[in-house]
């Protein structure tokens, strides 16, 4: 192949936040004719890479060249101005406008007497078929599904005579048909000479369409790579890095006996949603801490939001403790002694400015509801026995909970949900964005808990920390469940490639 | 010190003071009382009776906001209860008795909780938003209220209703008690029960309040009736205060004056934490405020623009741009770009 | 069943589907339409003689105000926000027309100078929500604050007008067979027609739309949204002086209790007329039909010797019904998503 024309170079671009280094120095490159993929876990740095050369925010250091010249952008139409146009995954289009508006909205043609539509509709229906659509242009947007929108999105960019394409998880909620159609309009894109950025956690996609991978990690460049000269285990290896064990180790506590004859404390089967989880399985017994493996985007937070009731299931059972139950909201889930805490601790777990004790309590009050206040002897007891019991630091009840950091409002988070004295307690990414010490004292608990018949479902993305913890671990991919492995049978490789690989033809 | 200084009251609660002050300043007599026949009169007696109204309908939109909505229809419900409990008394036999003036009272407060409910089904159960649910009971209960009253403003000559707004107790304005009463039952009830802090909940982070399992219909349904019945109330004492129903006078723009006492008394309009107390200082702020600039000379009618100036004020000194704005100034340092556009998911590694 | 039928009316279906999804954000406007059409008919069967042209005419006169209001309302509406201070905006403008022009200055200077004045208003609360991030009923309850007072400021009574080239503007008439219309009608008319034409066929009346309809995605798209927020504003306080101007020529003279709770009244009109409160759909045209529907009803309660207070009752509850209607539609909506 020969060597396509640079269009952007990024080169050590580091960007600050108060007290985070979200960026340190990263090179990347698109160049014409070419489908570049941008990979990294969470925190890895992607989107605020592609905000940098969006310009939504400002680089500390570095310098951005845009077809060999040197560029500081200063807001999003600076960006634009420059031929980089993007397609969020929100779709960000007007829904309450026609096809063709949202085309050519800002861009209509006028005349004297004003926009002339005729005009208007013949210039977005020659834009739209230019990418293969051939769309009503008077159809008002929300008549349409997300991945035609997507389409029209991505028509819009061209008219907009894009040179850079950025394509920002384009494909969470389509199907396959949907998939194939947005991915010959990019190969005829690709043709025309645009250079196209795709951010997407599905690795079967990836290699589908991509011709370089560039992979982020912790705000760092791990390395760039022609997509058919690496090979899927090194790719999810390099993402989510093989950093070494600095916890000690929590012993025996995974080789305890699990009886799986018993009646399970949960079973679900075949519980799905359509567009967001393919049916999946899963059987909790009394003790058992059963991990979630997966990358990001793979669907592990939507299978447990499932079996909590935070979402409502489309399709499958779920029994407790053999009976059959409906689970439909998170009260129902409470009332069956299910606790379920959210990996996003700041929208839907905290509530920032009440105090670390009044957020401790609020699982139980919110169960004995407004008039049966938790009397203050009776409130201290539980909030000073659980403050000590996680070290929470400060030990101090009456601090605003928002202003603990990370690794303690996840322990106050944690002790809400111990103090509803749970049989269940599922745990999406309790430790991640924690220090160390903060990490070593939840997990621990964890397994002391697991140890004294508590049941755990427990997800994380570090998976050193699900084997430590779990007896059988379940393994996602591109939503949907693969398959379940027994957790003393392997090791952190293995769960890589059967992430990678299980259920996949060769590996590249 | 500083803790003294960063009390959530201390502004509002200064405010007050130097309005006193300043008041006192320009009229000494401001700060007399005098007894006569075994009551107490003068200015700061009069401000304690005329809040009143004014004091019931702030604290029940400070429940409602605290729930980060809003109540629009006060006015219009303050109308209908006057209408109601004076239709009342003005068609019984006997209008000067007590049994008559109580059952009308209890109607009147009674139609205006059935109002209550009927926001709170609006808001809580259909989920509509809280500024257009209670617009159409803004719109419509005047009518209704005017309806009542046969367009007519209905004049009573009642001992009893009278004594409500103009009775004395104690030798202190028997208004006054009705008010500290509210309050101190409201203050009772969010605070000995688990209301408030569930209803701060709610108000402050509703999602993670409904995975946490509480029960935020019931509550935001609570607040809706609150708001009602104690407007309710203040309709009562409105109209017992002019001995007649002015369905088109009673409670004119006082939804306004009531979410600006909020608003002065610390509770944010996005809802979550609030402050009974720095409401009622708020109150007691407006109120001075009021008698201030009738001693001015400056009709009542004219007032409001002072008002809307203390809005703009306030409203500029709660304002995030403001904030932004005055951190840099004081720090020097360039700020980042757009800050509204970082999500907690960026910055938490 | 022969294949020609089944042709045919598979290719109905189509074209009404077609049309349906081209068309979808009018049919509120056409349901407002069919109202206004069903009471005329109710009340000309009910009174015997109701749809005459001189009941016709009166009806657009005597609501001319309203219709300017409406129309401005209308630009602020489909932004997503709202404007309280109309009502009080008008009556400011109203009785300053009156006490300027009996102060003498010419109507000349005076028309233009009290428009501004409510453009003023209207800019303060613009640059209040764009640029302080105030939610849009706090600050326009703070123009109606200012506005109201600065009314009885300008006059605790009623000022009569006798400036013939205001006054001209509602006693001249001109008749066609039965049918009339004064000038305020007409001026009323064209603020429709200018309103229509803008929202329709200029890039700012589309980016009024767009932001209404995702203010995120517009400003992502480049559209120019600060302006264009602030702008409605402006534009909803110079309808207010126009109002202004048109209920003093009406009414002969200027009031400072003119408009308290028409700002309500226009909301009404304006959601009745088709415009969803959250944003973002909505026609001039719709608003129009609104404040005939509302004048109707206000028409049809006179002749039935009501109460005048029988009319807020019914656009409340006509509010009402609309607005559940429009929750279940977006509750449909999105589970269907």
């Amino acid at each position: 192949m020969t060597e396509s024309r640079t269009v952007v170079e990024m080169r050590g671009i580091t960007i600050r936040f108060p007290g985070v280094l979200a960026l340190d120095g990263v090179d990347f490159c698109l160049r014409a004719g070419e489908v570049h993929a941008l990979m990294g876990e969470n925190g890895a740095g992607k989107s605020t890479l592609i905000k940098a050369l969006t310009g939504v925010y400002g680089i500390d250091r570095g310098t951005i060249a845009v077809g060999g010249e040197e560029r500081v952008f200063g807001t999003a139409a600076d960006a634009q101005g420059a031929g980089i146009s993007t397609v969020y995954q929100e779709i960000n289009l007007c829904p309450n406008l026609s096809v063709g508006e949202n085309v050519m909205l800002g861009h209509e043609p006028r005349t004297l007497r004003g926009i002339d539509w005729r005009a208007t509709r013949r210039e977005a229906t020659r834009h739209l078929a230019s990418l293969g659509l051939h769309l009503d242009p008077q159809s008002l947007l929300a008549s349409h599904s997300i991945a035609v929108q997507q389409l029209v999105a991505i028509s819009r960019a061209m008219v907009l005579d894009a040179r850079v394409l950025i394509l920002d998880e384009p494909t969470s909620s389509l199907d396959r048909e949907e998939v194939d159609r947005l991915f010959t309009v990019v190969r005829g894109l690709r043709q025309q000479g645009v250079a196209i950025l795709f951010v997407s956690h599905f690795l079967d996609q990836v290699y589908e369409i991509s011709d370089r991978i560039t992979v982020l990690r912790n705000g760092k460049l791990v390395g760039e790579y022609l997509a058919d000269r690496l090979p899927r285990s090194d790719l999810v290896s390099k993402m989510i890095g093989r950093e070494l064990d600095e916890l000690e180790a929590i012993s025996a506590s995974a080789e305890r006996s699990i009886d799986r004859a018993a009646t399970p404390v949960l079973s679900a089967a075949g519980v799905g949603k359509k567009g967001v989880l393919h049916p999946a399985d899963l059987d909790v017994y009394r003790g058992e801490v059963v991990g979630i493996a997966g990358l990001l985007g793979s669907g592990r937070t939507e299978l447990v939001r499932l079996l909590y009731g935070a979402d409502r299931p489309d399709s499958g059972t779920i029994a407790v403790h053999g009976e059959p139950a409906r689970l439909s909201t998170p009260r129902h889930a409470i009332d069956r002694g299910i606790a379920f805490s959210s990996e996003n601790r700041r929208a839907e777990g905290l509530v920032p400015e009440l105090t670390v004790a009044e957020n401790i309590v609020l699982g139980i009050q919110a169960r004995r509801g407004w008039l049966r206040k938790l009397r203050r002897a009776e409130q201290e007891a539980v909030v000073s026995e659980h403050i000590r019991a996680l070290d929470v630091r400060p030990p101090d009840p009456n601090r605003v909970a928002g202003d603990l950091s990370g690794g303690n409002q996840q322990k106050v988070l944690l002790a809400r949900w111990l103090a509803t004295a749970p049989e269940l307690l599922i745990l999406d990414e309790p430790t991640r964005g924690i220090d160390v010490g903060a990490k070593a004292d939840i997990q621990r608990k964890v397994a002391e808990l697991a140890a004294r018949g508590l049941s755990v479902v427990f997800i994380s993305s570090e998976l050193e920390e699900v084997l430590r913890l779990a007896q059988r671990v379940v393994v996602m991919r591109d939503r949907r469940q693969i398959g379940v492995l027994d957790s003393s049978s392997v090791d952190v490789d293995g769960v890589i490639e059967y992430m990678a690989t299980e259920g996949e033809g060769s590996v590249a | 010190m500083s803790n003294l200084l960063r009390h959530r009251l201390f502004w509002p609660a200064l405010s007050l003071v130097a309005l006193i002050a300043l008041n006192t300043a320009v009229r000494p007599r401001f700060i007399q009382i005098t007894v006569r026949d075994g009551e107490l009169y003068g200015a700061l007696i009069d401000i304690l009776r005329q809040c009143a109204p004014l004091m019931l309908v702030s604290l029940g939109m400070t429940l409602v906001i605290a729930t980060r909505g809003i109540d629009l229809s006060v006015g219009a419900v303050m109308a209908v209860s006057g209408a109601v409990a004076l239709t009342i008394i003005d068609g019984s036999a006997d209008p000067g008795s007590v049994g008559t003036v109580l059952v009308a009272i209890v109607c009147g407060v009674g139609v205006a909780l059935v109002l209550g409910v009927w926001n709170g089904f609006l808001v809580a159960v259909l989920k509509i938003q809280p500024i257009i649910a209670t617009l159409v009971l803004m719109l419509a209960g005047r009518g209704v209220a005017l309806l009542i009253t046969d367009g007519f403003i209905t004049t009573v000559n009642s001992k009893p209703l009278e004594f409500v707004a103009g009775g004395h107790l104690l030798g202190l304005p028997f208004a006054l008690f009705i008010w500290v009463a509210a309050t101190v039952a409201i203050a009772l009830a969010e605070r000995r029960t688990a209301l408030g802090m569930l209803t701060e909940a709610v108000g402050i982070n509703p999602e993670a309040s409904r995975l946490a399992g509480v029960r935020s219909r019931g509550i935001i349904l609570g607040a809706y009736v609150a708001s009602g019945t104690l407007a309710g109330v203040a309709g009562i004492i409105y109209s017992s205060n002019i001995r007649a129903a002015d369905a088109n006078a009673a409670g004119e723009l006082i939804e306004l004056y009531a979410i600006l006492a909020v608003v002065l008394g610390g509770t944010s309009l996005m809802g979550g934490k609030f402050s009974i107390a720095g409401t009622v200082i708020g109150v007691l702020i407006i109120q001075t405020l009021q008698s201030t600039i009738l001693f001015l000379g400056v009709s009542s009618a004219e007032s409001p623009v002072f008002f809307a100036v203390v809005v703009v004020i306030v409203v500029l000194i709660q304002s995030p741009r403001v904030h932004q704005a005055a951190r840099r100034l004081t720090r020097g340092r360039p700020s980042r770009p757009a800050p509204e556009l970082r999500t907690e998911a960026e910055v938490a590694p | 069943m022969s294949t020609v039928a089944t042709d045919r009316r598979a290719r109905l279906a189509a074209h009404t589907q077609t049309f349906l999804s081209r068309h979808s954000s009018m049919m509120p406007t056409f349901a407002a339409l069919v109202i206004f059409v069903l009471l005329l008919v109710g009340a000309q069967l009910h009174f015997g003689e109701f749809v005459t042209p001189r009941t016709m005419s009166a009806l657009l006169l005597d609501n001319a105000y309203l219709l300017i209001l409406a129309v401005g309302m209308t630009f602020v509406i489909v932004t997503g926000g709202i404007d309280l201070s109309v009502g009080s905006v008008m009556a400011f403008t109203g009785i300053s027309c009156a006490s300027l022009l009996s102060h003498g200055h010419p109507a000349v200077i005076v028309v233009p100078a009290i428009i501004l004045g409510g453009g003023l208003i209207g800019l303060m609360i613009g640059i209040l929500v764009q640029y302080f991030d105030v939610q849009p009923f706090i600050a326009s309850l703070a123009g109606l604050f200012l506005a109201r007072g600065l009314a009885f400021v300008v006059s605790l009574e009623s000022i009569r007008v006798e400036n013939d080239s205001v006054l001209w503007l509602q006693t001249t008439r001109y008749r066609l067979g039965e049918w009339y219309i004064t000038p305020t009608g007409i001026l009323a008319l064209l603020v429709a027609a200018l309103g229509a034409f803008v929202m329709q066929f200029t890039r700012f009346g589309r980016t009024v739309y767009a932001v209404g309809g995702n203010e995120q995605s517009a400003r992502l798209m480049g559209l120019a949204v600060a302006r264009t927020k602030v702008m409605v504003y402006v534009i909803s306080g110079v309808c207010g002086g126009l109002a202004g101007l048109v209920l003093t020529a009406y009414s002969g003279a200027g009031y400072p209790r003119n408009g308290i709770g028409t700002e309500l009244d226009v909301i009404a009109a304006v959601v009745i007329g088709g415009t969803l409160l959250t944003g973002g759909t909505g026609y001039v045209l719709g608003s129009v039909i609104g404040v005939f529907v509302y004048g109707t009803i206000k028409t049809v309660i006179s002749y039935m010797g009501a109460e005048q207070s029988w009319t807020r009752i019914i656009i409340g509850l006509m509010l009402l019904v609309f607005i559940v209607v429009q929750r279940i539609i977006v509750v449909r909506a999105e589970r269907r998503r």
